[in-house]
């Protein structure tokens, strides 16, 4: 059933869809439609789910870890401020290897207050052990939610997934329901190996000297290099079910080009009507959309820049002090690549800034030149 | 040992904790979750903060709770016991109980937002507050639930605390919480009753129990049982419930100068006459208000 609703009810679908058992959330803007709807769903038994209103996101990250602990497949979502007071508590779900998944509308960080749409926040949790994926549009924000169910159930590990405030969280655009019967069959219900059980009495997160945690820690990373693998399989058996799939990274008319742009989240959209103009103009430029930000796929942007020359990389975001995340991100992945492309940043849209057509076809003509590679560029800045 | 006849015990006999933890001689908290466990019994499981019991019950793979338990951040005893009470229910587990165990910077400072936020919300399970009377874990920090006239490591020397200690159980009550409660590890039976009455009671349950430290309140680890009484006996940490708004203490036969109780600690021994004297005034004037509030009900 396709019907038309906003990106923050699209994620009330796809937790009420992945059969949340526990909901855990605080109301922050531009989030708040998502607590509404489900605390909706609860109420009138459309969902037969938990839904604890507690008293900041904090307490409703550690809310989704204690119910996730038991056994009980746990939502929540927030934003910027929110997923900021969340960030102990993040380290703490991937660490405790629970699957908890929680949509973040991606917002701009304060002061000053800006509720528009920026990766800051949640990039600035790339180190808490959480998978990140960053969508396109309302469709992938569903689908994504249910996907990331069944990769973090799967490796153990927690999954966020990206909505830009605004552009995505309060746009309606028809979004295809699926019917419950299939999301059941794509997604078992949640059955961890270990849980809180008194039948099988365990502790978890005891105290664990210098002999042992080092080792749990490479557990965790080795989950994530699994999860590569397991995002692709999963994304490929929800196409085969839904016949929707995302990958990895999206690569949009790469095929021949020596130069691409480098993009995630929503302006990824505009970003290729500026490829198909300039495409058709004759230039030979692609896009790549990185969709899936943790775990990194690194292999994936390898070989999708193999005969390519030069490279922007656009970001919505910034790392003070250094550079656009996504950016290093890239860079990082290449450096050790022989003939490895000229990589460029670019900045652009914080804080909810539009990013035009023309912004992107002015990186297009300005990484043609050799720059210093130092340099990060900021579109549209007012003198 | 062969039990003299005509003896009963008056606590359960059957242990859930195990020894081989690793508490400090003479630990109060330790005392607390062994009673607390044989009140409870094995359906219950724990969640726990940062706090001395993140490391008493030993280091992984090891454990001596003999009950399934949680470690968890900080402040967040109260909003992770929440998320496991709604898991349980979800699952329809309704005959297990869930107990947050927390220090008294875990619940009077840092935690004191989540267990708010619970026990506003009516959150069914019990919730205690061991409290050594500062962060003990952490090498004696003054907490807020630290008393008037304590030494600790950040009130030093002259600089010991002179205000009062926060009053958690008021803060509960404040909230409506359907049981609140003080405790005491020297009573271990009115300990042991308080939880069974909790445990029966539906929505959120608050239990303060004053654990004797003897690192922390420098004294010889042989007489926390003792200190434990004279805490009673001085009225300085009275026994009481709060049920439904109706206040029930516990009196002792005859009530004792806090000096005797002061003068076996070493975080008090800095304190002069008029300082005694000032705390012994504190005290009478709680105790009575506390005795005012009974008779009101």
């Amino acid at each position: 059933m396709k019907i038309v609703i906003t990106g923050n009810h699209t994620v009330s679908y796809g937790a009420k869809l992945s059969r949340a058992e526990v909901i855990a959330a605080y109301p922050i803007t531009p989030q708040t439609e998502v607590v509404e709807k489900l605390s909706s769903m609860v109420a009138d038994g459309q969902l037969k789910a938990k839904f604890i209103k507690v008293e900041s996101e904090h307490s409703a990250m550690a809310a989704c870890i204690g119910a996730s602990a038991v056994g009980a497949r746990s939502f929540t979502a927030t934003s910027s401020q929110g997923l900021a007071l969340m960030h102990e508590m993040l380290h703490w779900a991937a660490n405790a290897r629970l699957p908890v998944v929680m949509a973040n509308v991606n917002r701009a960080m304060g002061p000053p207050w800006n509720v528009w749409s920026d990766q800051t926040d949640s990039l600035a949790q790339r180190d808490t052990g959480w998978l990140q994926f960053y969508c396109e549009n309302n469709q992938e924000v569903l689908d994504t939610i249910i996907q990331a169910y069944k990769v973090c159930e799967r490796v153990k590990l927690p999954g966020m997934v990206m909505l830009e405030a605004f552009i995505l969280s309060h746009t309606s655009e028809p979004v295809e329901i699926p019917p419950q019967e299939l999301v059941d069959r794509y997604l078992p219900a949640y059955n961890p190996e270990y849980k809180l059980d008194i039948k099988t009495p365990h502790t978890f997160g005891g105290l664990t000297g210098p002999g042992l945690y080092y080792e749990l820690r490479y557990k965790i990373q080795s989950a994530m290099d699994e999860a590569l693998d397991v995002i692709e399989d999963q994304d490929r058996e929800f196409k085969k079910l839904f016949g929707r799939g995302y990958g990895l990274i999206e690569e949009y008319r790469t095929k021949g080009a020596d130069r691409l742009l480098i993009v995630s989240g929503s302006i990824s959209s505009t970003a290729k009507e500026a490829i198909d103009i300039l495409r058709e103009r004759g230039e030979k430029i692609g896009l790549i959309r990185i969709r899936v930000f943790r775990p990194f796929p690194k292999k994936h942007i390898k070989n999708a820049v193999k005969n390519v020359k030069r490279i922007g990389v656009i970001d919505r975001n910034i790392s003070f002090g250094s550079e656009g995340i996504f950016y290093q991100e890239v860079k990082s992945a290449l450096c050790n690549e022989k003939d490895s492309p000229a990589v460029y940043g670019y900045i652009a849209g914080l804080g909810g800034r539009d990013v035009i057509i023309d912004d992107f076809i002015k990186i297009a003509d300005d990484i043609k030149e050799t720059k210093s590679k130092q340099d990060i560029r900021w579109i549209g800045l007012k003198g | 040992m062969d039990r003299p006849k005509g003896l009963k015990y008056t606590i359960p006999q059957g242990e859930i904790m195990s020894p081989g933890h690793l508490a400090c001689q003479g630990c109060g908290a330790t005392l607390a979750m062994r009673y607390a466990l044989k009140a409870l019994g094995r359906e219950t499981i724990v969640v726990i903060p940062a706090c001395c019991w993140s490391i008493i019950d030993g280091p992984f793979p090891y454990s001596s709770i003999g009950v399934p338990m949680f470690h968890t951040a900080f402040e967040t005893a109260a909003s992770t016991a929440s998320g496991v009470l709604a898991g349980l229910q979800i699952k329809n587990k309704h005959k297990v109980n869930v107990l947050a165990w927390a220090g008294d910077g875990g619940t009077a400072d840092i935690g004191i937002q989540a267990l708010s936020g619970a026990v506003e919300r009516g959150d069914d399970f019990i919730y205690v507050c061991y409290d050594n009377e500062a962060y003990m874990n952490t090498g004696i920090q003054r907490s807020s639930s630290t008393p008037y006239g304590a030494w600790t490591t950040t009130t030093p020397g002259k600089s010991f605390k002179t205000l009062p200690k926060k009053n958690m159980v008021e803060i509960m009550v404040a909230h409506t919480i359907p049981y609140a409660a003080t405790a005491n590890i020297a009573y271990p039976e009115d300990f042991i009753e308080k939880l069974k009455k909790a445990r029966d009671i539906r929505g959120p349950k608050y239990i303060q129990i004053l654990a004797p430290c003897p690192v922390g309140w420098k004294y010889s680890s042989e007489k926390t049982i003792k200190l434990g009484r004279l805490a009673f006996e001085t009225c300085i940490f009275p026994l009481y419930e709060v049920v439904e708004d109706r206040y029930i203490v516990k009196k002792p036969s005859s009530k004792r100068p806090v000096t005797e109780y002061l003068q076996l600690q070493g975080r008090f021994s800095h304190l002069k006459a008029e300082e005694i004297s000032k705390m012994q005034e504190y005290v009478d004037s709680a105790w009575k208000k506390l005795l005012k509030k009974e008779e009101q009900a």
